[in-house]
């Protein structure tokens, strides 16, 4: 009788837990009550630890003398993983947090991976379904943690430029089949204890090794402004693979979180990629940007450069500003400087909005926290959808480090890739300011048209530079006034 | 630990399919401006691997099944407690221009309508 009260224990904190899970992520869909969503999801989390360590009043047989190291080490696991990664995310600039949450996301792949290979060495997993199931989870799990460390690394500039080699989707073709056949194998040599080739152990080897490498594979030659797409799917992924192997644990909070983290992150790969007006499969299979896609002699007039400080005072004394924000800012970690701006101008009576593109920055929703962070308030940022049909009416739009997201070709040339994307209309506004580092062009290397229109100047600069010279400028009109 | 698999694999597929359908309608409402947080915080809620984590090495009896469960716990400890110190840090960010009435829902919900449509 008393071997039943820790079941019913864990049980009954799991569904606690996986409502509180619910319940937190439903919160969070207000900016209102998102603060506390989270700490309701946290409640549940610890709650959820806590209780699993009643586990080992049903550990199996073979590992009771080990009871003792296994409880120390699970503790040892909680405190060095939990509080590393605690400082590091308390710690990362904002700017980082793409990287950021690639990174532990990719870590809940790997547990889940982890989880399946336990099991699987163990020979704890019996039966075709359960080791289907396992073997899946553990295939998912894998590519999402070397796909998400790969995303990590470019993110955070390890790797630099997207490794792009002829014939290489044969390659991960081939990998992916071949990852299958041995799974296969697997299954059929613990089902009927027969060898092929190797024993299991060493097959699952392998298995775990081209998982990893498929991984990697799969995400070295998706470029940077792709990285919202990937982030969600490696999201996706790792939220299925924690749900099979919850599945194969039979723990049913895991099969839920796990299970609505998926489906969550393919409803936001979906978004973003309707957001770019292309498939999932095109942004992870094409090779975006590689030919010349400069449509000729469609670009007429030319880049009129004009110093920052000029920009600033005709923004300044106009009516309307309208400010499109791109990755370039969040590079520059321009966005204080840029609300500094901002309030200058809405001190001096000038209308500012901030205009937000779907796959601005390099997750989705990237400009919104930089924004934020930098303390703009919500009800000053607007979606593209909101704002859109603003800005013909508008003095001044200001692009700072976007490109892609305002290039007009999207609407009217069908021969650029980007052809059929949403764009924001800047180039309604009657007087575009566009900062940029330097002539380069955009990620998908496309020539932009609305830089050589004519209601278009260019301000070149770092936009922290550009936006301090501004401030100046602005600051002394005020001054020479008083 | 037995794995005798009590819920059989239709009771599985039940729970999946209504776990990703509330997945689904839950995040389909989440505004645009909300979508870091929002990814963060599923990031995190999949941490929850974390208790599978110790629950495969509470039971390991080799080394070898002692040293890959350590990981699942050591990697899952991370997913948690980075997933919730980025989240939390993100989302005490937002804030409206009118701080004194903090609560705006008509705004909240104009946002939610096109968060479908973007």
């Amino acid at each position: 009788m008393l071997a039943l009260i820790p079941p019913f224990i864990i049980g009954a904190v799991d569904i606690a837990a996986a409502f509180l899970f619910m319940f937190g992520l439903k919160r969070m869909s207000s900016p209102v009550t998102a603060a506390s969503g989270i700490r309701y999801a946290g409640f549940g989390m610890i709650a959820a630890i806590l209780a699993s360590f009643l586990y080992v009043f049903s550990v199996d047989a073979s590992a009771r003398p080990h009871l003792l190291v296994n409880v120390a080490l699970a503790i040892l696991a909680l405190v060095v993983g939990g509080s590393l990664a605690w400082l590091s995310g308390k710690r990362a600039a904002v700017t980082a947090m793409p990287q950021m949450v690639a990174l532990y996301n990719g870590m809940g792949g790997g547990a889940a991976g982890a989880i399946a290979a336990v099991e699987l060495f163990g020979g704890r997993i019996h039966g075709p379904t359960a080791l289907i199931v396992t073997l899946a989870g553990a295939l998912i799990g894998a590519v999402s943690l070397s796909g998400s460390v790969v995303a990590w690394a470019k993110l955070d500039g390890v790797l630099k430029h997207p490794l792009r080699v002829k014939g290489l989707q044969i390659v991960n073709a081939a990998v992916m089949a071949v990852i299958v056949a041995i799974g296969a194998v697997i299954v059929v040599s613990v089902m009927t204890t027969f060898n092929i080739v190797m024993a299991p152990p060493l097959w699952i080897y392998v298995f775990f090794g081209l998982a990893l490498v498929f991984g990697v594979l799969m995400t070295l030659p998706i470029g940077g402004a792709d990285m919202p797409v990937v982030i969600s799917i490696y999201n996706a992924c790792t939220g299925l693979a924690v749900g099979l192997e919850g599945y194969v644990l039979q723990i049913p909070a895991l099969m839920i979180a796990g299970m609505m983290v998926g489906a969550a992150g393919l409803l936001l790969t979906l978004l973003m990629a309707k957001a770019m007006n292309r498939s999932v499969a095109n942004v992870l299979f094409t090779k975006f940007g590689d030919e010349p896609k400069v449509a000729k002699g469609a670009i007429k007039g030319e880049l009129k450069p004009t110093e920052a400080s000029d920009a600033g005072v005709f923004m300044r004394y106009a009516a309307s500003v309208i400010i499109v924000p791109g990755y370039g800012l969040a590079a520059a970690q321009a966005q204080g400087k840029l609300y500094e701006f901002v309030k200058l101008l809405a001190a001096s009576g000038v209308s500012v909005k901030f205009a937000i593109h779907p796959v601005a920055g390099r997750m989705p929703g990237q400009m919104d926290v930089l924004l934020a962070e930098a303390g703009v308030p919500y009800d000053m940022i607007f979606q593209l959808d909101d704002i859109n049909d603003d800005f013909k009416t508008t003095d001044v739009a200001l692009v700072i480090g976007a490109n892609d997201v305002v290039n007009p070709a999207a609407r009217s040339d069908k021969s650029s890739p980007i052809y059929g994307m949403p764009i924001l209309n800047a180039d309604q506004a009657r007087q575009v300011y566009v900062v940029k580092r330097g002539q380069g062009k955009g990620y998908a290397d496309i020539v932009n048209a609305l830089f050589y229109a004519d209601n278009c100047n260019m301000v070149y600069g770092d936009a922290q530079a550009v936006l301090i010279k501004m401030i100046e400028a602005v600051r002394g009109l005020t001054s020479a006034a008083a | 630990m037995t794995h005798d698999l009590a819920m059989g694999g239709f009771t599985g597929l039940y729970i999946f399919m209504l776990a990703a359908f509330t997945g689904w309608v839950i995040i389909g409402r989440v505004p645009a401006i909300l979508h870091t947080p929002l990814m963060s915080g599923s990031n995190f809620v999949h941490g929850v691997v974390v208790v599978g984590g110790l629950a495969a090495l509470l039971n390991a009896a080799t080394p070898l099944q002692q040293t890959i469960g350590f990981l699942a716990g050591l990697l899952g400890a991370g997913n948690v407690a980075g997933g919730y110190a980025v989240t939390e840090r993100m989302l005490a960010m937002f804030h409206t221009s009118d701080a004194k009435t903090a609560v705006h829902p008509h705004h909240a919900r104009h946002h939610a309508k096109h968060a479908k449509k973007s």
